[in-house]
């Protein structure tokens, strides 16, 4: 654990308890076993507290997507607990499921738009299915879509956006009901770098508004250049949890950290290729 | 506002998914004809076999000696003490005389005297049981042939001995009529539900994200329901209509010439129209919702 944090803790503890910066997420000892004998997450221990930016990486099969599922309640924890905002998720009815749902938005790499509906429509259905009016619905959509510089693709489908447009209504759509916490699963896993950095940019713009927000991705470069804090995983195990590099919320403007974004990260030092080795030799 | 909002999103699917709604409404409408032209069927050939079975008779012959008190005595032997009779009739000699004398009067003019027993005519409570009440007046003895329980009893006899021959036939065509039904009716669920499942496959996805959005199980259930039976009706309504014009084009038409069309026992027309159309909004409807369970466990 970073010093910085364990700072930042032990001023959490000394507070009124009313001053406390409660968690958001908290995964105490969670474990989670396929019914196929495959471990998805392996004592998986942390907490995130409100208002974070947190990184979630790892290779494909670490237990990202895992960590994501159990937030969304699609699985259950086969041991352990989770609380999210102090409920402890297994003591949620099934029927509840769609109520809580709605306090979280949720991004996912492959988008996961309706393909039948416009732009506005799209967005519109997360208001609809909380019983919001039509009232509500001519408020608040048109400002979520102008803050992801979606206003002029109002009526268009899905199928006639880019991939980063696309990206940019499922985030808007995520955030319409302004919840106190927002999860991305790869949000820039089907994406080009520059349209990436406008995916992450969006999601900082989101965080600094106070919304919670945990990010799933295999791209360490960004991770590395964004210094947020970083939960690593390999193999279903969380074998790294740390703030990268001197960083204070609220501290870089949007602009800012769109051009952090573009800095080269720094070099990763890897083992050299056995393969390149042969080649030399011969 | 929400039934309005749940009926405008069941027509948006409607419009957005023409293929598969007309599969569905095809599928309808095809499952509502057969049924539709396979009910009267069934029952104007289960009616005729029926009547058939209704014609099957047990005569019981009395000697051309019998007296009068032989007759009373047999008489009350049937109607009391015989099981598995329906009701006796009575031709004398003299009746039966008469009525063969009209059938065939030149060989009843050679012969002069009356050679005719007198006879009761017994019909059976129910057609299957015309054997053994044939066997109960006359048991078969040990030595193979029958004798009758009553001296005065000549033979005991099945109309031209054939009702073994339609029991049998009746029955096969009960049977096969039967199974023919059960599998138009296993062919046509198993239709409609595959197109429901069809075309909810194809919009699993399309359900998956509304469950990620935070939408109850009902919220997505009802446009999917009310699509159902708005298809389910759509098809209903073409089926009849399509079977209401057969029925004035061809069915009509013909009915004076055959009594088995106009058998009484079919159904009436406009309670088949009302079972149908039941029938197609209910299963649609219900499929639709049914089939939906599997895609909602997300």
């Amino acid at each position: 654990m970073a010093i910085s944090e364990r700072h930042a803790q032990r001023l959490d503890r000394t507070a009124a308890a009313d001053q406390q910066v409660p968690n958001v997420i908290e995964f105490r000892g969670a474990s989670m076993r396929f019914p196929s004998g495959d471990s998805g997450l392996i004592d998986a221990t942390f907490s995130i507290r409100r208002g974070e930016f947190v990184f979630l990486v790892g290779q494909t099969g670490s237990g990202k997507s895992t960590i994501m599922r159990l937030l969304i309640k699609e699985h259950e924890p086969t041991a352990g607990t989770i609380r999210v905002a102090g409920h402890d998720l297994s003591t949620l009815d099934r029927k509840k499921v769609p109520y809580y749902r709605r306090n979280l938005g949720i991004v996912f790499q492959d988008f996961k738009l309706l393909p039948d509906r416009t732009v506005h429509d799209n967005v519109a259905y997360a208001l609809q299915v909380t019983g919001g009016g039509r009232k509500e619905i001519r408020a608040k959509v048109p400002d979520i879509l102008r803050l992801t510089g979606l206003a002029t693709k109002l009526h268009n489908f899905p199928d006639q956006l880019s991939g980063g447009e696309q990206q940019r209504v499922a985030v808007a759509r995520a955030f319409v009901n302004h919840p106190p916490l927002l999860i991305a699963d790869e949000p820039t896993g089907n994406l080009d770098p520059e349209t990436s950095i406008g995916i992450m940019q969006l999601l900082y713009r989101i965080n600094r508004t106070g919304t919670t927000v945990v990010v799933a991705t295999h791209d360490h470069a960004m991770v590395d250049r964004m210094r947020r804090r970083v939960i690593e995983l390999n193999g279903g195990r969380v074998v790294r949890d740390e703030l990268t590099a001197g960083y204070r919320q609220g501290e870089v403007s949007t602009g800012e950290f769109g051009a952090l974004l573009r800095e080269p990260a720094p070099a990763p030092r890897r083992l050299p290729d056995p393969g390149s080795l042969f080649d030399d030799a011969f | 506002m929400r039934f309005s909002f749940f009926f405008r999103e069941a027509m948006r699917s409607v419009n957005r998914n023409a293929i598969p709604s007309f599969a569905a409404v095809a599928s309808v409408v095809v499952t509502v004809l057969v049924l539709g032209v396979f009910i009267p069927v069934v029952q104007a050939t289960t009616g005729a076999a029926n009547e058939v079975r209704g014609r099957v008779l047990v005569d019981v012959f009395l000697k051309t000696d019998a007296k009068s008190a032989d007759v009373e005595r047999v008489r009350v032997l049937l109607t009391e003490k015989t099981k598995h009779v329906g009701k006796v009739q009575y031709v004398s000699k003299a009746d039966a005389y008469k009525q063969e004398k009209k059938r065939n009067p030149e060989a009843y003019q050679l012969l002069g005297s009356n050679p005719l027993p007198d006879t009761f005519r017994v019909t059976p409570d129910e057609a299957d049981n015309a054997l053994a009440l044939r066997d109960e007046l006359a048991p078969t003895a040990a030595s193979g042939r029958r004798t009758s329980i009553d001296p005065a009893i000549d033979k005991v006899e099945n109309r031209k001995d054939q009702t073994g021959k339609i029991l049998t036939a009746t029955r096969v065509v009960k049977l096969a009529m039967f199974m023919l039904v059960t599998l138009l009716v296993i062919a046509s669920i198993l239709l409609i539900s595959n197109t429901i499942r069809l075309s909810l496959f194809s919009r699993r996805r399309e359900v998956e994200v509304m469950k990620l959005v935070g939408a109850t199980d009902w919220f997505i259930r009802w446009p999917f329901v009310i699509e159902g039976i708005v298809l389910g009706a759509l098809g209903g309504v073409m089926a009849i209509l399509l079977l209401l014009v057969g029925k004035i084009a061809l069915i009509d038409p013909l009915a004076g010439d055959f009594a088995l069309i106009a058998s009484p026992e079919t159904i009436s027309f406009s309670v088949l129209v009302a079972l149908l159309f039941a029938a197609s909004v209910g299963v649609s409807g219900v499929g639709a919702g049914l089939s939906l369970r599997r895609f909602l466990r997300v």
